[in-house]
């Protein structure tokens, strides 16, 4: 073949499947600040999760239930183990835990308006809790966190209910951190520092470790609030039945399991994606653990990890927990990463959708933000209107595929509802890969 | 005065009896008897009430007390005084780790010694132990003053913030970010007054501040290890 012979066959240019054009953008960032990278948000890699799953519907060997006319409930009640005030929310899913600090007060009243107009409750974060979310929230659920940021006895009286905080899905075994930039005059107050400088959250509790001291921590917490106050624990996705079956032990009325794809405010970016489990592969041990206690039903087990449609809170439902709670979805609804800031996106470097740098409060929308003209940006009043609107949504939809599988109430789905798409599905929720009636792992059969 | 038998009436309805008690209470000098270490006593407080607890108690003794004055006769569990936000707590004997945890205010004294962790994330308390205290003592302790007239242990005051440390005795080692500072009048005025309201037999001038370098209040890199 001649030299010059332009025609002949070339090899194209292959991008490497492992060397993508991501991970080469990470590792010329790495080399050129010496940073490992910090966002918000949760796991953003593809995980088995909901989607992964079907249900079944009725037919000859069951009945269905008219859609629109004949009742499906969707009452569920928390905390009914020990605490005298149990809470009841009117639908199954809450809203997680986010810190005033990480959000602007317009988001935190936000959330509170939207919550309690759909009957439902929100919940503190690192940070305490301010005035604005207690006054506009019917049923506030307190977190009680390793850093105590803002903790004291008449707040802890005033909630609904008490969540401690061990640990998160989009962290599991870390702490957190926020950055100085986002520390205003309010939130420096709150939490006892100075203006400006990071405030780092602690990965543990100061004052007792292991679930031995947590069963007195949680009596003192009960003796406090004159064992009123349901108590949850909020576990990350890590050792499932372990976890749950260790804060069933220490005296939880509720317990609180967060998938990897449940967000955080700012941690490190390897912690997001590489440690914890998807929601999906925890619900069951979850579940599994307290039918082994025999506690299944009496000590509520909330869920959340990338809960965002009805569907997934049906589904969450039917592996066996009692409600859902919603972080990320809740943001969106009420104007995260909408695409109207687009030009904005652009000039931080972003796009809407995939904008994750919550920890430097630029947000154009004014959410993860603590700077007084952009939260300015943000109407409490709409966007809690729009949080109730989806909030609705879901609900209908949850409805509507439990009366399509004969159920009268929401928490009468079961796993019996539903099948797997994918062996890893099957596998994690325990329920048959299509069109067969096996799973991996399914007990008196064999992989 | 009050006398409660906890080992007969049992912890709720001495922690309700003492929570109920209002700030115009002709009710405020109560003694706790048969403690044996129990957990969570007179927790929640909120009426300027003396409390005596006679004998050592479990974990969590005097749990976010405010207003009133609770002194135990004996040695304490731990997480004596965690999340104080006002009043007094006067420890007798020793006390385990985590004294005055995360405490916002008022004062915490210990006539003994100190486990680690003592004033481990304080948030404006004052603690005054007039033994030594254990390792990890002041860790992220945000602000209030800490006294230690004895000897402090391994990594005192790491990641602190603006807390101050006072310590007469040897310290360890110091945590990261933990440096000795220069003992100024004002420094002296606030040691002088905790001695005295404690009751210790002590100077200021015998004593070093320590605090923070302030180099890891912003993330950088080169901090991290």
């Amino acid at each position: 073949m001649a030299k010059d012979d332009t025609h002949a066959p070339r090899t194209l240019p292959i991008q490497s499947a492992t060397f993508t054009p991501e991970v080469n953008a990470e590792i010329r960032r790495a080399a050129a600040t010496g940073i490992y990278d910090i966002r918000g948000g949760g796991a953003k890699r593809r995980v088995p999760h909901f989607d992964d799953l079907l249900f079944l519907g009725a037919s000859v060997s069951r009945y269905p239930l008219e859609g629109y006319r004949e009742r499906c409930d969707t009452n569920v009640v928390l905390g009914s183990r020990y605490a005298s005030k149990p809470i009841e929310i009117d639908i199954p899913i809450t809203i997680a835990g986010m810190s005033f600090g990480a959000l602007s007060a317009q988001a935190k009243e936000s959330l509170g308006r939207g919550a309690s107009a759909a009957g439902t409750s929100t919940t503190t974060g690192d940070g305490g809790m301010t005035p604005e979310e207690r006054g506009q929230s019917s049923k506030l659920v307190y977190q009680y966190l390793p850093s105590r940021y803002g903790m004291n006895p008449v707040d802890l009286r005033k909630a609904d209910a008490i969540e401690v905080v061990v640990g998160q899905g989009a962290k599991p075994g870390g702490g957190g951190m926020l950055l100085g930039q986002k520390i205003s005059d309010r939130v420096a107050e709150m939490r006892n520092l100075p203006k400006g400088i990071d405030q780092r959250s602690a990965c543990r509790h100061p004052d007792w470790t292991g679930p031995d001291d947590l069963e007195i921590k949680i009596l003192e917490l009960r003796e406090i609030t004159n064992w009123e106050k349901p108590i949850y624990v909020k576990v990350g996705g890590a050792r499932p039945y372990f976890d749950t079956t260790l804060a069933v032990k220490a005296g939880a009325d509720v317990v609180v399991l967060d998938g990897m794809q449940g967000g955080t405010a700012a941690t490190q970016d390897v912690f997001i994606e590489h440690v914890g489990q998807p929601i999906l592969a925890c619900i069951r041990e979850s579940v599994r653990a307290l039918q082994d206690l025999g506690m299944h039903r009496q000590v509520q087990l909330i869920v959340s990890g990338g809960i965002r449609t009805g569907a997934d809170v049906a589904k969450a439902l039917a592996l066996g927990a009692d409600a859902t709670a919603i972080g990320t979805a809740a943001l969106i609804a009420i104007g995260d990463n909408d695409p109207k800031w687009e030009a904005e996106y652009n000039e931080l470097g972003t796009t809407a959708g995939a904008y994750d740098d919550w920890h430097e409060g630029q947000d154009p929308a004014g959410i993860s933000t603590q700077d007084p003209e952009l939260s300015k940006r943000l109407d409490p009043v709409e966007a809690g209107r729009r949080l109730n609107n989806y909030l609705k949504v879901m609900t209908l939809e949850a409805q509507t595929l439990a009366r399509a599988c004969g159920k009268s109430h929401v928490l009468n789905l079961e796993p019996e509802d539903l099948c797997a798409l994918t062996l890893e599905a099957a596998a994690m929720a325990k329920v048959p890969l299509s069109g067969t009636d096996w799973w991996p792992g399914k007990p008196g059969t064999t992989f | 005065m009050q006398t409660f038998d906890l080992e007969a009436n049992g912890l709720r309805a001495l922690n309700a009896a003492l929570q109920a008690q209002s700030q115009q209470t002709n009710e405020t000098a109560w003694e706790v008897v048969n403690a044996k270490g129990s957990h969570a006593i007179a927790v929640g407080l909120d009426a300027p009430i003396d409390v005596t607890v006679r004998g050592s108690t479990g974990y969590y003794c005097a749990g976010m007390n405010a207003q009133a004055t609770i002194r135990v006769d004996g040695s304490a569990g731990p997480g004596v005084a965690e999340n104080m936000m006002s009043g007094t707590v006067i420890v007798e004997g020793d006390a385990s780790q985590y004294a005055g945890a995360t405490g916002h205010g008022g004062l915490l004294v210990i006539k003994g010694n100190a486990s680690s962790r003592c004033g481990i994330s304080m948030k404006g308390i004052d603690i005054v132990v007039q033994g030594n205290v254990g390792h990890m003592s002041a860790f992220m302790a945000q602000s209030g003053n800490m006294v230690v007239c004895g000897d402090a242990g391994d990594a005192l005051g790491d990641s602190i913030y603006e807390a101050r440390l006072f310590v007469r005795g040897s310290v360890k080692s110091l945590g990261a970010d933990c440096v000795e500072k220069e003992m100024r009048p004002e420094h002296i005025e606030i040691l002088a007054d905790l001695i005295e309201r404690s009751g210790v037999d002590a100077k200021p001038e015998e004593f070093k501040r320590y605090g923070s370098a302030r180099q890891l209040y912003n993330f950088n890199i080169d901090n991290a290890y």
